[in-house]
C-alpha cells in the first residue's frame, strides 16, 4: 500500500450523491475512491472519464481531473487521453446502457489492448431515461420497454471483453469488499482492464423485477457467469506496442513531394485532352502518369484524374490527362480531344464521350475495338511489329509511347526521362524496354 | 513565375503535408473514398515524427480518440466525407461545447447517402455548418486547388487554436484524388493573406497534465471552470460567448479573393474546386471584350459578408455555380437585395461544372 496522498477523492462539497436511496452506484464511487487512496495518486494524475446516465453524473463527485462526453462513447474519449498522454491513469465510468449504444468501442479498445480501466456500472436497465431495457436486461424481465417481458438473450460484457484480448477482465458486485483492490489491479495493469461491476437500479429495475442484492446473486449463478478476475494476459498495450511503431517509423524517411524540373520543350500552343481507356491489371493509370509527368518534364502543365471501380481487380481502369501550356484549372473531360481504348471494359466506360468526340478529334483503338459508336476519326493503334510480344503485359506503355510518337506533344525523350524519374527502377527497366521499339 | 520545378502532387498530400507542418501530432480516422489518402499519409507520416496516428473502428471512434487526445494536449486532427461526417455530428457538438481545437477535412462526394461513389460534390456546405445540435457557428475553409489545399489546411490548425472550435476544410473528390502539376514555389512560399494572432480568444486550452491544475471537461452546460451547472443566467452567458466568439470576427476569419472588372455588371461567385471553372470562363469572356468581376470564397463560414458586399458596387447579377442545388446560392440571397439577379449553375450528376456552362449562364 502506498502512502496515501489523500483521504478521500471525493469533492465532498459537492455530497450528497443525487442518486436514489439504495442506488449501487454511491457505492461504487466510494470504493473507487478507496482504492485511488490505497494506490496513493496524486488526484492530478487521475481522469475519470464518464458516460452519459446516472453514472454520467458521477465526474462532478471527483476531485481528479475529469471528462464527460456523449453516449457509448466515454472509451474513446479515454483511449485519446491516454495515448497523449501515457502518465494519466485514465479510468471509465460507464453504464450498460454505454456498453450497449457504444458496444463497438468496447470490443475494438479490448483489441486494441489500449491501456485504460473501465468500471461498468451494470444495473440492468437504463436508470436515467425510465428504466428501459438494456443489453444485459435479464429475459423475462418487465421494464417500460419490455412490458410482457423481454425476449432478448443478455450480453455478458465481461465476457465480451475477454474474448476480444482485453487484458484484464473481472467481475464484481458493488457488494463487493476487496472492489477497491480489484480496481487498483485494473488501473495497475498495462493494457486493457474492464471490471463488470453488478449492482442495483432501486427506482426501477429493482421494484418492476424483485430483484435485490440475493436474486443479483442468484442470477449470477443461474448464468454461470462467476465473480473474480476472468482473465489476466501479459499481451502488450497499445501504448508499447505503438512506441515500437513509432521506432521503427522514425528512421524512415519523412514524405517528400515528387518535383520534376523542366528539360525539355514543346510547342503545344493549346491544351489536349487524353483519356486512357482500358481494365484493371493494365497499368492505365500509370501510363496516364508517365505521359504527365513527360508533359511537366517539357514545361506544359498537367492534371491526371483516375476512375476505376471500387473492387479495383476487375473492371475498367480510366485515366484522363489534360496537357496545357497554362496551368490547368478545369481538369474535367467531357469531349476528349484523343481517346485511347485499350481494353472492351475501358472502351464501354468511356462511351458516352468518345459518342461525344468529333471528326477532328481521334480515337486510337487496340485490336477488335474499332467501331466505337463515334464521329471521331477512329485509328488503330499501329505497334511496331517487335512490340507485339509486349502486348498482354505492357499495351498501356506502349500505348503512351504510340502517342508521344503520333501526336508530337512533347520530344519522346521527355516520356524515358518520366519513366526513369517516376518509377521504381525495376519497373523503369521492364518499360524502357518497352519503349526502345519504338526506336528501332 | 519560377516555373522550372514543378511538383506532382494531388490533394490528399498536400493537406496531409499541411497538417504535419501545422504540428498536428495526432490523428485518427475511418477509411473512406475520397478522403483515405489522407489517413495513409497522417498514420504513415505521424509515427515518423513521434505523433500517433490510428484507424478508429468507425468515425465517431476516430473523432473521440481526437477530441480525448486534444484535452490531454493533442493537435488532432481528422478526414472524412459525407457519410462520415454525419457519424461526427454529435462529437462536434461536444467539440464547440468543450472547446476543442479540431480541424476536419471534409472531402466531398455525390451524395445523397452512398450516391455515386465517387464523384466530385459541393453538397455537404450546408450540413458542415449546421449539423451540430443548437447550430453553434463552425469556420469552413475552401480550398480551390492543391497549393491552397495546403496553406488553407495550415490556417485551419491556427484558427482551431485561435477560436477553441471546430474548424472545416472543405474540399472535394477531384482537388483530393486528381494529381496536379504545380509550380514549387507556389507549394511554399505562403500566400498573402492576414495573419491569424496566436492567442487564443478567451482562455487558452488547459491539457491534463500531471501536477497541472484540475480541469473538468464536459459537454454538459457548465461554468467557466467546467462544472455542471443548471443555472440559466449562466448558460445564457456562455452560449452567447461561443456564438460570438467567431461571429464577432468574422471580418478576422474572413478570406476571398475578389478579380474585379471596372464597369462590370456580372459578378460570378464560386468555391472549391468549380472557382476554377469560374476563373477560366472568366478568362475566356473578358478576352472576347465582355466585363465581368469573379469572386473566389475561401471562408465559407461564418459568411464573409462584408467582403462579398464590398465587391457588389454596380453589379446587377451575380452567377453562382456550385455542385450542389444552390446551397451557398441562399447565403448570398440572404445578403443582397432584390435589385441584383441570381443565377444559379449547379450539377448533381458526377461531372464538375465547365468553364462553357458558366459562359452560358452568363449569355443568358
Ligand atoms: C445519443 C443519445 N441517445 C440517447 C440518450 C439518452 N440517454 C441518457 S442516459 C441513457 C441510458 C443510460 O443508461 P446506463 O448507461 O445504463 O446508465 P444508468 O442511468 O443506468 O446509470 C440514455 C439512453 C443520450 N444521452 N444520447
Ligand atoms: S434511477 Fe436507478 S441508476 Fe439512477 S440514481 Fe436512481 S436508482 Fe440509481
Ligand atoms: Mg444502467
Amino acid at each position: 500500500m502506498a502512502e496515501p496522498v489523500l483521504d478521500t477523492y471525493i469533492a465532498e462539497e459537492n455530497l450528497p450523491y443525487e442518486f436514489c436511496p439504495g442506488c449501487s452506484h454511491g457505492k461504487v464511487l466510494g470504493a473507487l475512491s478507496d482504492s485511488l487512496k490505497q494506490q496513493g495518486l496524486d488526484p492530478t494524475e487521475v481522469v475519470i472519464v464518464t458516460d452519459i446516465g446516472c453514472v454520467g453524473l458521477s465526474d462532478k463527485y471527483f476531485v481528479t481531473h475529469a471528462f464527460h462526453g456523449l453516449h457509448g462513447r466515454a472509451i474513446t474519449y479515454a483511449s485519446g487521453i491516454k495515448m497523449q498522454n501515457p502518465a494519466l491513469k485514465v479510468v471509465v465510468l460507464i453504464g450498460d446502457g454505454g456498453c450497449g449504444i457504444g458496444g463497438h468501442h468496447l470490443l475494438n479498445a479490448a483489441r486494441m489492448n489500449t491501456d485504460v480501466a473501465v468500471l461498468v456500472f451494470n444495473n440492468f436497465n437504463f436508470g436515467m431515461t425510465g428504466g428501459q431495457h438494456s443489453v444485459t436486461t435479464p429475459m423475462d424481465s418487465i421494464t417500460p420497454t419490455t412490458s410482457l417481458g423481454s425476449t432478448d438473450a443478455p450480453m455478458d460484457i465481461a465476457g465480451t471483453a475477454k474474448v476480444n484480448g482485453g487484458g484484464f477482465i473481472a467481475r464484481s458486485t458493488a457488494f463487493d469488499k476487496d472492489l477497491p483492490d480489484m480496481i487498483a489491479k485494473a488501473m495497475n495493469h498495462d493494457g486493457f482492464s474492464l471490471i463488470d461491476i453488478w449492482e442495483l437500479c432501486t427506482a426501477y429495475y429493482v421494484v418492476r423485477n424483485d430483484f435485490g442484492r440475493k436474486e443479483m446473486m442468484g442470477y449470477m449463478d443461474s448464468m454461470n457467469m462467476e465473480s473474480g478476475l476472468l482473465q489476466e494476459t501479459d499481451r502488450p498495450s497499445f501504448q508499447t506496442s505503438y512506441k515500437h511503431i513509432q521506432t521503427q517509423a522514425g528512421e524512415q524517411k519523412p514524405m517528400s513531394g515528387l518535383v520534376l524540373e523542366t528539360k525539355f520543350s514543346s510547342d503545344l500552343d493549346k491544351p489536349i485532352r487524353i483519356v486512357l481507356a482500358g481494365a484493371a491489371g493494365q497499368k492505365v493509370v500509370s501510363a496516364g502518369n508517365l505521359l504527365a509527368s513527360a508533359a511537366t518534364l517539357s514545361g506544359l502543365w498537367t492534371s491526371r484524374r483516375a476512375d476505376f471501380p471500387i473492387t479495383i481487380q476487375t473492371g475498367f481502369s480510366v485515366a484522363e490527362v489534360v496537357i496545357s501550356p497554362e496551368p490547368v484549372l478545369y481538369s474535367g473531360i467531357m469531349k476528349p480531344d484523343v481517346a485511347v481504348l485499350i481494353a472492351p471494359e475501358g472502351k464501354a466506360k468511356i462511351a458516352r464521350l468518345t459518342k461525344a468526340m468529333e471528326e477532328t478529334d481521334t480515337v486510337y483503338y487496340a485490336d477488335g475495338l474499332g467501331d466505337a459508336d463515334s464521329d471521331a476519326t477512329q485509328l488503330p493503334l499501329n505497334f511496331p511489329d517487335s512490340a507485339k510480344k509486349e502486348l498482354r503485359k505492357n499495351i498501356s506503355v506502349l500505348a503512351a509511347g504510340y502517342l508521344t510518337k503520333q501526336l508530337s506533344l512533347f520530344p519522346f525523350e521527355a516520356l524515358k526521362e518520366a519513366v526513369r524519374q517516376i518509377q521504381k527502377p525495376k519497373i523503369a527497366e521492364i518499360n524502357l524496354g518497352v519503349l526502345a521499339h519504338f526506336e528501332d | 513565375m519560377n516555373n522550372n520545378r514543378r511538383e506532382m502532387v494531388d490533394g490528399a498530400a498536400a493537406i496531409a503535408r499541411g497538417a504535419l507542418d501545422a504540428g498536428c501530432d495526432f490523428y485518427a480516422g475511418y477509411p473512406i473514398t475520397p478522403a483515405s489518402g489522407i489517413l495513409t499519409h497522417m498514420l504513415r507520416e505521424l509515427p515518423k515524427v513521434g505523433g500517433i496516428g490510428l484507424q478508429g473502428e468507425d468515425e465517431i471512434s476516430s473523432i473521440g480518440h481526437c477530441i480525448g487526445a486534444a484535452t490531454s494536449g493533442a493537435t488532432v486532427f481528422t478526414a472524412s466525407s459525407g457519410p462520415g461526417l454525419s457519424l461526427y455530428s454529435e462529437n462536434i457538438g461536444l467539440a464547440i461545447m468543450m472547446e476543442i481545437p479540431l480541424v476536419i477535412t471534409i472531402s466531398q462526394r455525390l451524395g445523397p447517402s452512398t450516391g455515386a461513389a465517387t464523384a466530385s460534390a459541393q453538397g455537404d456546405i450546408q450540413f458542415m455548418r449546421w449539423c451540430n445540435s443548437g447550430g453553434y457557428p463552425v469556420i469552413v475553409l475552401s480550398p480551390t486547388n492543391i497549393p491552397e489545399s495546403y496553406h488553407l489546411t495550415k490556417r485551419a490548425f491556427k484558427l482551431a487554436k485561435r477560436f477553441r472550435s471546430p474548424v472545416f476544410i472543405a474540399t472535394d473528390k477531384e482537388t483530393v484524388m486528381t494529381t496536379e502539376s504545380v509550380a514549387e514555389t507556389e507549394m511554399i512560399d505562403a500566400p498573402d493573406w492576414p495573419e491569424i494572432p496566436d492567442e487564443p480568444v478567451g482562455k487558452p486550452l488547459d491539457p491534463y497534465q500531471v501536477n497541472g491544475t484540475i480541469h473538468h471537461y464536459t459537454g454538459s452546460s457548465h461554468t467557466e471552470e467546467g462544472h455542471i451547472t443548471k443555472d440559466p443566467d449562466i448558460i445564457a452567458v456562455f452560449n452567447e460567448r461561443l456564438k460570438n466568439k467567431i461571429e464577432s470576427r468574422v471580418d478576422e476569419i474572413s478570406l476571398v479573393k475578389p478579380d474585379l472588372d471596372i464597369g462590370a455588371e456580372t459578378l460570378v461567385l464560386s468555391y472549391g474546386v468549380t472557382a476554377r471553372s469560374m476563373e477560366a470562363a472568366v478568362a475566356q469572356l473578358r478576352s472576347s471584350g465582355e466585363k465581368v468581376s469573379a469572386l473566389t470564397v475561401f471562408s465559407l463560414w461564418p459568411i464573409p459578408e462584408k467582403k462579398i458586399l464590398d465587391c457588389l458596387k454596380g453589379i446587377k447579377r451575380i452567377i453562382i455555380p456550385e455542385m450542389n442545388h444552390g446551397q451557398y446560392r441562399h447565403e448570398i440571397q440572404r445578403l443582397t437585395n432584390s435589385d441584383i439577379d441570381l443565377v444559379g449553375v449547379n450539377r448533381v450528376d458526377t461531372f464538375l461544372i465547365t468553364p462553357e456552362e458558366i459562359m452560358e449562364a452568363y449569355h443568358g
